[in-house]
Order: structure tokens, then sequence, then C-alpha cells
């Protein structure tokens, strides 16, 4: 491993015009590390990376490697590349020397060796030859991957690098690329829409939302504490009750919403007022028969309702179910009940452990 | 509509093959235009350039086989081809040299103003090629501020410009340029900016992205550009007239005169198949030493 330094986003704003694409964007992405960008389409991401590329100019603010502010440096002075949403290979160079153009402009005589393994790695040794448009759009995704990855940079931008391959590809490129960012070292920062993509492969992952970052930090943290609900609905799907708080005993907030009385740990709620949103994702939430409501353990929160649908989706059954209030919830429940499912219309109960209930600010 | 339905029948004529058949008859049209205006003159001047005089009356002339008319066209007229050579050769780099970065400009920094801006490069082309080279006799006239100010620095050779080479090379240049531009234009805005921005990502400078990436991808408008300015340049004969001397005169200069005014068809008919050799025999070495495979 070689000595790589901490990126730091210091107030980074991106104005065109009236539009901010990227607001006041301040963040450390340690050395070496993995992190993923998600959000929604337009929010910002690849004027983010563009500016740390030096694509695109900030209106303001700083973008340093370590101690050194680089945000006055050309793109081709800085320690940085990348793979661009839309490829970009020179379509008048072949796949070999697309790979080795980042080499070669560094005035680095011998390339074969680098280029030829880089391709190996990428599996596309025999298509060397090749120009980007005799081949398909995964494999120039990974030439694409390859040109950029060849220069061992400090730090490699990925614009939703993987975007264009099948599953199978796709998981096989996730590990390559974790592989290589470990044993290289450098810093990725990875966006993409794929969001289990992004839990599995990154050691933080932040969640931007027009131009700002809503929430950042490990992928199980982030997803198991959303603390906005633009957080809690963009990184996998939440169940959100909207209620007011009614009181609060010491570590519990008591919540009543529809008639019916929540509970959640006080260091999960993010709401400051009275208005809250009482949120649960639907793996953790538990399908009961409405006769067996007596097995309910006592502490947990509890809503009664009807089946509307039951959709099978092979590991798992996704359940949606009609409060009293007319709410529909979402439910997912693994596929390892013997004996009859619910069924639609079905009288239910619903209950989850206070720990896994998380309150918002509306 | 017998093809409709495969019930329809044996007798149906089947879809595909008609249609190609249709294929076929769009063609006859820009045939029959070729087979006019081209093969025909062409079959002509090719029979004329072989005519020999006739032995009963002067100035007339009868069919023969007189391939030494070929030769003497060109042992007479040797220096006009070399000299065409030389000034389309000049006025095409020129060309070049002026209108590359004026297609750059218009296709990486126009913006909204392209499209009024390419207008401007063809808007000369709307007055007639004769009028705008009455024009640069003005221009370029023994008193007009340009020679003044060249001679005040003592540029010019013959202390004027009208008259000489340079003024034929000039006008050439000018009247061929939106032909050099057009092509490159149509190369260069056809390039995707994004694969400018990964040359500067991977450690080019900007001079470098322009040789290894910019310059190669805008080579087909290049040629086409070149091709299109060379070859009708080298066959101009009004800038050479209009702007040049005796002694500036082109091949087109020599076919003209041999046709209208010494009514000398034969050599006349030779110095044009010897020009249009020429001018193919350029062409393709060009074509195969630009190497652009995917020109056409
Ligand atoms: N050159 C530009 N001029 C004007 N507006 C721009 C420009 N580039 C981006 N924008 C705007 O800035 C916002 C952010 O764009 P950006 O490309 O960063 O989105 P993104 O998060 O990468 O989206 P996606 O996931 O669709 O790629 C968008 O609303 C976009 O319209
Ligand atoms: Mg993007």
């Amino acid at each position: 491993m070689r000595q790589v330094d901490d990126l730091r986003l210091d107030h980074l704003t991106k104005s065109f015009g009236e539009m901010t694409a990227v607001d006041d964007l301040s963040l450390t992405i340690p050395a070496g590390s993995f992190f993923a960008l998600v959000g929604a389409s337009g929010c910002g991401k690849t004027t983010t990376l563009r500016m740390v590329a030096g694509l695109e100019d900030p209106t303001s603010g700083r973008i340093l490697i370590g101690d050194r502010d680089i945000t006055g440096m050309r793109a081709y002075q800085r320690p940085v590349n990348t793979v661009f949403q839309s490829y970009a290979l020179f379509p008048h160079l072949d796949i070999y020397e697309n790979v080795a153009f980042g080499l070669r402009r560094r005035g680095i005589k011998d390339v074969k060796g680098p280029v030829e393994s880089m391709l190996d790695l990428v599996e596309l040794g025999p298509m060397a030859r090749r120009k980007p448009s005799q081949l398909s759009g995964g494999q120039q995704q990974r030439v694409a991957v390859a040109r950029a990855l060849i220069n061992e940079p400090e730090v490699l931008l990925l614009d939703e690098p993987l975007g264009a391959l099948d599953l199978k590809l796709r998981r096989q490129m996730q590990i390559e690329l974790k592989r290589i960012q470990t044993e290289v070292g450098t810093t990725f920062v990875h966006v993409t829409h794929d969001q289990e993509e992004a839990m599995t492969m990154a050691d933080t992952v932040a969640v931007m939302n027009a131009g700002r970052i809503e929430q950042m930090g490990y992928p199980a943290e982030v997803y198991e504490l959303p603390r906005t609900l633009f957080v809690a609905n963009f990184l996998g799907q939440s169940n959100i009750i909207s209620g007011a708080v009614a009181g609060s005993d010491g570590s519990m907030v008591t919540v009543s919403a529809h008639g019916a009385a929540f509970r959640l740990p006080g260091d999960r709620n993010s709401a400051s007022g009275a208005a809250i949103l009482v949120g649960v994702r639907p793996e953790k939430v538990t399908l009961l028969d409405a006769v067996d409501s007596a097995r309910v353990p006592a502490p947990h929160n509890r809503v009664d309702g009807t089946v509307t649908d039951v959709s099978y989706t092979g590991v798992s059954t996704q359940y949606l179910v009609r409060t009293p209030w007319g709410q529909e919830l979402t439910v997912f429940e693994q596929n390892d009940i013997v004996g009859d499912r619910a069924a639609v219309g079905d009288p239910v109960v619903m209950h989850w452990a206070v720990e896994h209930t998380f309150g918002l600010e509306p | 509509m017998a093809a409709v339905l495969p019930s329809g029948g044996v007798s149906a004529t089947p879809v595909a093959q008609r249609r190609s058949r249709t294929g076929y008859f769009l063609l006859l049209p820009g045939m029959a235009w070729l087979g006019i205006f081209f093969a025909i003159p062409f079959i002509t001047l090719f029979v004329t350039s072989l005519q020999a005089p006739s032995p009963d009356a002067a100035g007339q002339f009868v069919p023969a086989f007189q391939v030494s008319n070929y030769a003497e066209a060109f042992l007479n007229y040797w220096p006009q081809f070399v000299r065409s050579l030389v000034y389309a050769g000049l006025a095409t780099i020129f060309a070049l040299l002026i209108g590359y970065p004026l297609a750059y400009f218009i296709a990486f920094r126009g913006g909204k103003w392209r499209g009024l801006l390419l207008v401007l490069v063809v808007a000369p082309t709307f007055a007639s090629f004769l009028l705008r080279t009455y024009a640069w006799q003005t221009i370029l006239s023994d008193n007009s501020p340009i020679t003044q100010f060249l001679n005040f620095l003592h540029l010019l050779p013959d202390e004027r410009i009208l008259n000489t080479g340079i003024a034929v090379v000039a006008g050439l240049t000018y009247n061929f340029l939106p032909f050099m531009i057009l092509p490159l234009y149509a190369a260069l805005e056809k390039i995707d900016p994004r694969l400018i921005e990964a040359g500067s990502d991977l450690y080019a400078s900007p001079v470098t992205t322009f040789r290894k990436v910019t310059w190669p991808l805008s080579l087909p408008g290049v040629v086409a550009g070149t091709l299109l300015t060379f070859i009708p340049a080298m066959g101009d004969y009004i800038n050479a007239q209009l702007l040049g001397s005796t002694g500036d005169r082109m091949i087109g200069n020599a076919i003209q005169v041999n046709f209208i005014q010494f009514r000398d068809y034969p050599i006349a008919s030779a110095l044009s198949f010897i020009l249009m050799a020429a001018i193919l025999v350029l062409v393709f070495s060009y074509i195969r030493r630009a190497g652009t495979e995917d020109l056409v």
C-alpha cells in the first residue's frame, strides 16, 4: 500500500445560473476508503464528481487531497481519474490504446505489461485490437473502468460504472473493483443507483438530495437508522405513520397516531417538535393472524389490519396490509413458515420491536 | 392486395422482391442524368482528344487515333500543370490553416450563434463567383490600402499583388474557403466534448488532447475539405485570368484558350483528360495515405 491522503470537499457549491446543483457540500472521504454516493436523478452527483475531476469549476468552496488544495489545478494535473457515466472511450483508438492512453501521456514507455494484465483483469484480453464501436455496452464499460484504473490514481471517480452490465457480470465486477480497491489503496468515489451495490461495496454511504448530503455513515447505520424522510424512502423502503409525540419517559418516546400508541427509543428520534413520523422497515415487521393476537410480545408496537395484497417473490413474501385508518403498510416475511400464509382479506396484527422503530421530522 | 394473407395463393409477388425492384427504379433518374451529362460528354471528349487535323479543310478535325495529341499537349503545357499543382496546393494549405481554427471555434465555442456563423461562412457564395473575383481585383489593386500597407512594410517582392501568383493563390484560397470550412465543421461538431474531457482526465494537456483526440477525429473532415478545395482549385481558370498576369496562367486557362480561341479541340480535350487523370491519381494516393478507411 502506498501513502494516500483524504479527499476533502470544503463548502463546495456549484450553480448553473439560477440552479444550484451542488449546495455547500462539506465532507471528508478517508484515504483508501470506498465511498458510495447515492441519490435521485439530477441531485448533483455527477456535478460533484466533475468538480473533483477538474472538469467543472466550483462556484465557491475548495477541494483538497490531504493538505494540497487542488481546486485551481487543471484536470490533467490532478491525481484523479474518472470512469465516465457515458464511457467516453476514444472511438479512433483500439481497446489496447484506449487503456494505454493515460500511461503514455505520463511518458511511460513500457505499457505492454500493465495494459495486458489490466485487460485480463476485465476479461477483455482477446478484444485488445478491436475498436470501441465493435464492443457491447457492458464490454465498453469494462474498458472505461480499465482505462481509468490502470493509472492507479489517488482518487478514482466512478459515475455509475456498472449500469449496463447484467447481474452476474455486475456482481463479478463489484467483487473485482472492491478487490482492486483494497489492493491498491485508492480512494474510490462511486456513484450508483443500485442501493444494494452501494451498501455491499462501500465503507461509507452518502445519500444526496437536491445538492446536499442528507445523511452519511456506515451502510448498516444509515439503513437501520435513517434520519430524514428522504433517506428512509430512498435507501430501501419504509413504513411511515404520521403522529404526535404524546410523552417522553426518560429514554422512551411515546407517540399517538390515529388512535394507536407507538413507542421508540429517544435516541432514534430525529423529530424536534411534537409532530413526528414513526417509521419501520418492512422486514422488521412480523405478521400474525388476528386470532393469535395474544402472542404479540407486550413491549412491541402493534397495529391491526387487513391483508390487501400478497406477492410471492421467492425468498420472501411481500404483504400489503390496510390499517384501521386506511393506510397501507408493507411487510416482508421470510418464506420459512410452515403451513398457510396469510391471504387477501385475512384480519391480521402487525408488530415490531420498539428498537426497530425510528422517528423522523415531518 | 394479394400478398396480405398467406392464403392469398401462388400468384402473389413476394413483397420483399417487389420492394427491391422499387429500389432500382429510384436509381433511374440519377442514372439518366449521369448518362446524359457525364458519360456521353466524357466519351465525346475522349474521341475528340484523339482526332487529327483534316487534310482537306484547315481548322477541321477528323476521327483518328492520334495518341501523340497527349504528348504534344503535355510538352506544350507542362509548366501550367506544375503551376496549377503548386497554386492549388498552396490555396488548399492556406484554406486549411484559416478554415480549421474557424470551424473549431464555430463547433466548440459557437453556442447559439453556430447557425448564424455558418450562414456567414457561406454568405459570399450567394454572390456570383465571377463577381467576387472581380471584387478581389479592386481589393488587391496597386493603390489599395492592403497593397500599400504591405509595400510600406517591404513585404512584396514585386511591389504589387495584382497580376502576381500571390493574387491568384489568395483568390483561390478565398473562393474555395467555404468548401473547406463546412466539412471541417461537420467533422468537429460530431466530436463528443466528453472525449476531450476524457483526454484531460487522462493526463493529456490541451495541446496533447488536440493532437491525440481532436485532430484524429476531425481527419475525415480534413480529407473531405482539402479534396473539395484542391480539386476545383486545380481546374480553375477564373482566378488566374482575373488576378494573375500571363505568366501566372494555370492549366484551366490553357484548356479554355485551346477550346475557345485556338479552336484546337483535340489538344484541349487531351489537356482535360490529363488533368482528370492527374487529379484522380493524386486524390487516390492522398486518401490512401490519409488512411481514413471509414471516410466513405
Ligand atoms: N452544464 C449544465 N448546465 C446547466 N445545468 C446543469 C449542467 N450540468 C448539470 N446541470 C443540472 O444540475 C443538476 C445536477 O446534475 P447532475 O448531472 O449532477 O445529476 P446526477 O445526480 O448525476 O443525476 P443522474 O443520476 O441522472 O446522473 C441537474 O438538475 C442538471 O440539470
Ligand atoms: Mg449523473
